[in-house]
């Protein structure tokens, strides 16, 4: 069976979810072979294994942290040349992107980006696109070289599909000519506790009508009765009451959770671009002609402040 | 000696409008009105805010890949203020796709002559967000992308990159190809002045033979991605929808529990 890369996203070794998905998609099309750059290969391996890698290539490097996103695609490319692979796989983050475009450049690939499935075909792997804000579908494959594919968060739910997982070492040479770019400083950011905002089953976002940073704590109770993440739209991040890396939309994050919560967002294409894929769509807005309530599932007309604090007390209630 | 920079923008269909697919499963871009992306608009703004710092001791090229109507986003960005436009153009370019549109992009930068290349963090209608990273690896030169901050100081570019999980400090040498976010600073409005200044401004039209380009390189047949299948989405079936008269919380409550989130 052909082999597939997928590129893994980790820190230090803990495997971020839309990697897992994208093993199980890459089951779809041949056995996944996971490329595991930094440390912590060891730790990695064992979920990665689990989830059906049959091989784990790996390397390590100062370089892969010192420089920016060059010196990773040596090593993809390293990987690409050992493998022969039928396909490459990356999860659709900034790095994601970045590097699976540069190593399309290289190897004379076509590249398709955000893919929300991925399906065998006739003539290679079918991928599915949410295009023009999610309100067309598209099916797409790539004609030339190898598939080079990168798919959202929340794309497959992952599966458990036990596989040796054998680590391998993997030769890279960082060319001189990747390291252009150093990484000055690199600063953390600092975990709220909640869960991650693109693979939260749950999302609790806040717009403009939560009026005030002061006021957000409102919207982070709810969020946390139902253990979901806090979104925000763009006009509460602009105003200074949310962070960016908070905002969904076209210019933040895309999410496609189970629930989505909008509390106070009129729902602008550029916001609907965000979120218009997930399951279930719920708003509170005091707006009846709000074209937020042309998406969703369920919608109260409202004051969030009287409506938001009341379902946070009854969810309380009802988990006991 | 002065700073050569070249701003890629991009002429989309406006996103607000209602937006589908030609025949050939194309972009269609006579249904509605076309622009200058949103997202270049914040390029272009750095680039000037770059030229400025330098004491106007820099030359603000912005380049354009697309029909002739691409033509009104080059005329916005120099009523911005930049200093001349370039425009490719051609029968053949027609359904292009990224890496093709990369190739041209190259080819052109790398004819007018740059220290440094400014780009938008993606463009509003296709939304993929590598252009930037594929003209790096294309004219072999650092790239310095995504960034919510940026300065150039003498031959160095630096810049902010807020990633999902750090923040990371960038520095390269020029020539570079940065790519900046909407978070780098709101973009100016186009003055009177500016605008009546902009209709003056040198812009240079270039085709596929002027790139040394053969047509089987780009367009629909030269493009390594196919789309087989567009449909559009299927309205969503209309939900529920009450008025908060006290109960509205409990209410909510009901139908979450009812779809098993409670
Ligand atoms: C290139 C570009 C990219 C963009 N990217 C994004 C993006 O990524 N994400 C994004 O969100 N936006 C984005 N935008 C902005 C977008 O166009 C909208 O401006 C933005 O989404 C509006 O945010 P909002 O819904 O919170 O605010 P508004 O549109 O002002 O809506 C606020 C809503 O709150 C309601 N409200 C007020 N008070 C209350 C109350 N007490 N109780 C209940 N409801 C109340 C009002 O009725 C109103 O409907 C982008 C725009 C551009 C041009
Ligand atoms: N046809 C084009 N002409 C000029 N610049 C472009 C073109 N397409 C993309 N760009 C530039 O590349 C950036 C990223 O685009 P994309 O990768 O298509 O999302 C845009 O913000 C523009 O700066």
């Amino acid at each position: 069976m052909a082999e597939v890369l997928v590129y893994v996203d980790h820190v230090d070794g803990a495997v971020r979810k839309p990697t897992l998905e994208l093993l199980t998609l890459a089951r779809r099309i041949g056995e996944p072979v996971a490329v595991h750059l930094g440390p912590g290969a060891d730790t990695a391996a064992t979920t990665l294994a689990e989830h059906g890698a049959v091989k784990v290539l790996t390397a390590d490097a100062p370089e892969f942290a010192d420089y920016l996103v060059a010196p990773k695609v040596d090593a993809l490319q390293a990987a690409y040349e050992a493998v022969s692979p039928a396909a490459v796989l990356l999860p659709s983050s900034t790095e994601g992107k970045e590097i699976g475009a540069r190593l399309a450049v290289r190897i004379g690939s076509g590249i398709i980006t955000d893919a929300v499935d991925l399906e065998a075909g006739d003539e290679g792997p079918v991928a599915t696109q949410s295009v023009f804000a999610a309100s067309y579908t598209t099916k797409s494959r790539i004609t030339k070289g190898t598939p080079v594919i990168t798919v959202k968060p929340n794309s497959a739910a992952p599966e458990a599909a036990p596989a040796a997982g054998t680590v391998e070492q993997l030769a890279v040479t960082v060319a001189e000519s990747s390291k252009g770019t150093k990484v000055v400083s690199r600063t953390p950011r600092e975990s709220t506790g909640r869960p991650d905002l693109t693979e939260a089953a749950i999302v609790v976002s806040g717009g403009r009508g939560v009026n005030g940073a002061e006021n957000f704590p409102v919207i982070e109770a709810l969020a946390d009765s139902l253990g979901a993440a806090v979104g925000a739209s763009r006009a509460a991040v602009d105003a200074g009451w949310y962070p960016h890396t908070n905002q969904v939309g076209q210019t933040g994050k895309s999410v496609s959770p189970q629930l989505y919560i909008a509390a106070g967002i009129s729902g602008a294409i550029q916001h609907r671009a965000g979120m218009q894929t997930s399951k279930t769509i719920v708003a509170i807005n005091k707006d009846a002609e709000a074209p937020i309530f042309d998406l969703v599932d369920y919608g109260v007309v409202g004051d969030l402040f009287e409506v938001v604090p009341a379902l946070t007390d009854e969810v309380k209630a009802r988990k006991g | 000696m002065s700073l050569r920079i070249v701003v890629c923008v991009k002429y989309v269909p406006d996103a607000t409008g209602d937006r589908h697919f030609a025949e050939d499963l194309t972009v269609d871009r006579d249904d509605v009105d076309g622009l200058l992306s949103e997202l270049d608009e914040y390029a272009v703004e750095q680039a000037l805010q770059i030229k400025e710092a330098a004491d106007d001791d820099a030359e603000i090229t912005v380049l354009t890949v697309g029909p002739e109507d691409a033509n009104d986003a080059l005329r916005k960005a120099l009523s911005m203020g930049a200093d001349k436009g370039v425009h490719v153009e051609d029968d053949d370019l027609h359904g292009t796709d990224a890496l093709g549109t990369s190739l041209v992009l190259a080819k052109a930068i790398e004819k007018t002559g740059y220290d440094l290349v400014v780009c938008g963090m993606a463009s509003t209608d296709g939304t993929m967000g590598v252009l930037p990273a594929l003209l790096a690896e294309r004219l072999g030169v650092p790239q310095v992308t995504q960034l919510s901050e940026v300065s150039v100081e003498g031959g160095t570019v630096k810049g902010r990159r807020d990633g999902d999980t750090a923040t990371e400090q960038l520095e390269a040498s020029l020539p570079a190809v940065v790519s900046v976010t909407d978070q780098s600073g709101e973009a100016r409005y186009p003055s009177f002045k500016g605008i009546m200044a902009a209709k003056k401004k040198p812009v240079e039209s270039l085709d596929l033979d002027d790139l040394d380009i053969e047509a089987d390189e780009v367009g629909l047949e030269g493009a390594w991605t196919k789309v087989d299948e567009a449909a559009e989405r299927p309205a969503r079936t209309a939900g529920t929808i009450v008025k908060d008269e006290g109960e509205g919380g409990k209410q909510l409550a009901e139908f979450l529990a009812g779809q098993k989130f409670i």
